[in-house]
């Protein structure tokens, strides 16, 4: 199993580790109900060093990534980042992730650690075809860098002792010097509080950690493993590749058509998704809330309705929920199953649990200060 | 990690307290240590007829979902209800308020089988 920068810190602060994505990454510290809620009310700072970072760079460099990527590339300026997916021709989602414009010609994209030889090999290939290949470099930065997540309301408020970043508004970019290394701040984050991205050179990450640990323990901060941040995103609806995404579902599908371009020029995947949004998907993910005291629903169990011979949807992502209190998840379900306030039952165990589907979010934040 | 002088053990971190014909079960301090942040507990049926071994009870941590498996074979005639409101009774008293459920005991014997303190304090520090 590969180890990031940080596997000595979360050794020192008695991590429990697990494998996720071919790495060895801490699932939790203390508690993921402990962790979950210091992230929500004040901080929790996560070890992300195993996402991938690839550096697209060439005067092509803008208009390759508009060929292969699901959102407008236009809409971005230097210093400037947006969520977007990158889709088979089928429309079939081989990875999302977020693009950063670090320079006119340069672009900064981070990737899911599961995905990452996947989505490098799929852009290589593509790279191969382009006409104007001699244009691009593309390169696979992944084993350079190491990169941390800082979340939280409180946060904005010792950031700035770290890395100069409470300038950045909502999705923006800045380079920053850590110990005479250049790395990247960006106020974005899976968590849906307001936050920060640091990406820096494997050498000095594990500084920036410790570094940002002792600013923010004051504030609450405490350090959060995957556990919590898979229950934090989840409670706010953000997917997760391999789970709600594969290569056999759409961005449509998903409910991510806002960062799909259907206008804009010819993309991967463009005529396979215009033809599924004509249709209408016969299936969409769907948010849902378990109604009254309930076992939490699970990856993988069947949803059902009252009146249903058989399953009409399965759950792709579930939990207790630490800030409400109860059962949530996501599931993929017929089209007509998936509008809010649609009741429909989660088999558990061989006993079906009334839940009702929900509007996404599950769970609001308090608004960002930007 | 708290391993009482007076229960038995099964390898798979489920506790035993005899007394007479009738055994309380619960899980062990270092099973609801690993777990952490149990959520739910799922109880067997009053009167449910079990088997040594057989997985009669789920403990639901905020990540996964955990078998409880019956130490000895019985009857099931209590469950913890306290449970069903607090689910962390599991966590903060695994050996007192966090029991799980009370087996009649159909093969009392069986009980001589368990691991006795030492030896279950060896398996989790192993």
């Amino acid at each position: 199993m590969k180890r990031t920068p940080l596997f000595p810190a979360h050794q020192k602060l008695g991590a429990r580790l697990i494998e996720f994505g071919g790495w060895e990454m801490p699932v939790f510290y203390t508690s993921i109900t402990e962790e979950h809620l210091a992230t929500r009310r004040a901080g929790g700072l996560f070890d992300i060093s195993h996402m991938g970072e690839f550096l697209v760079s060439g005067p092509a460099a803008a208009e390759f990534l508009n060929f292969v990527l699901t959102n407008d590339i236009g809409k971005l300026r230097p210093g400037l980042g947006q969520y977007t997916l990158l889709c088979r021709e089928t429309g079939g989602v081989v990875d999302d992730l977020y693009a950063y414009q670090l320079a006119d010609a340069e672009f900064l994209l981070i990737v899911n650690a599961s995905r990452l030889e996947d989505d490098f090999a799929w852009l290589q290939k593509q790279w191969r075809g382009w006409t104007r290949r001699a244009e691009v470099k593309l390169e696979n930065l992944s084993e350079k860098y190491g990169a941390v997540a800082v979340q939280g309301p409180k946060v904005a408020q010792f950031i700035d002792q770290v890395a100069p970043a409470t300038g950045l508004k909502k999705n923006e970019v800045a380079p920053a010097t850590f110990h005479g290394e250049t790395g990247y701040v960006s106020r974005t984050g899976y968590t849906g509080e307001d936050g920060f991205e640091i990406v820096a050179p494997a050498s000095v990450i594990e500084g920036i950690w410790h570094a940002l640990l002792e600013a923010g323990r004051p504030h609450g901060l405490k350090p959060a493993g995957l556990g919590a941040r898979d229950t934090l995103r989840t409670e706010v609806c953000y997917p997760l590749y391999g789970q709600e995404l594969d290569e056999n579902t759409t961005p449509l599908e998903a409910g991510l058509g806002f960062f799909v371009a259907l206008d804009k020029p010819n993309f991967i995947g463009k005529d396979a998704l215009l033809a599924q949004k004509a249709a209408g998907p016969t299936r969409k993910l769907a948010a849902f809330k378990m109604q009254g005291r309930c076992a939490p629903p699970r990856p993988g169990y069947p949803i059902w309705t009252s009146g249903s011979s058989g399953p009409i949807g399965v759950v792709t992502s579930g939990t207790q929920s630490p800030s409400l209190n109860l059962g949530i998840g996501l599931g993929y379900v017929a089209q007509n199953f998936s509008v809010p306030n649609t009741a429909i039952e989660i088999e558990i165990r061989g006993q079906r649990a009334p839940a009702l589907v929900a509007p996404r979010p599950l769970y609001k934040s308090s608004p960002a200060k930007t | 990690m708290n391993v009482p002088a007076d229960l038995k053990y099964a390898k798979s971190h489920e506790w035993l307290r005899v007394k007479g014909d009738t055994a309380t079960v619960g899980i062990t301090d270092h099973a609801q240590h690993e777990l952490t942040d149990v959520v739910f507990v799922e109880t067997p049926a009053l009167g449910r007829k079990i088997k040594a071994g057989e997985a009669c009870a789920v403990v639901e941590s905020v990540k996964t979902a955990s078998d409880i498996y019956a130490p000895a074979s019985g009857e099931i005639t209590a469950i913890n209800t306290k449970l069903a409101e607090k689910p962390e009774l599991v966590n903060t008293d695994p050996y007192g308020e966090g029991w799980i459920f009370e087996i009649k005991l159909s093969q009392p014997a069986e009980a001589a089988q368990l691991l006795a303190p030492d030896a279950y304090t060896r398996q989790i520090s192993g």
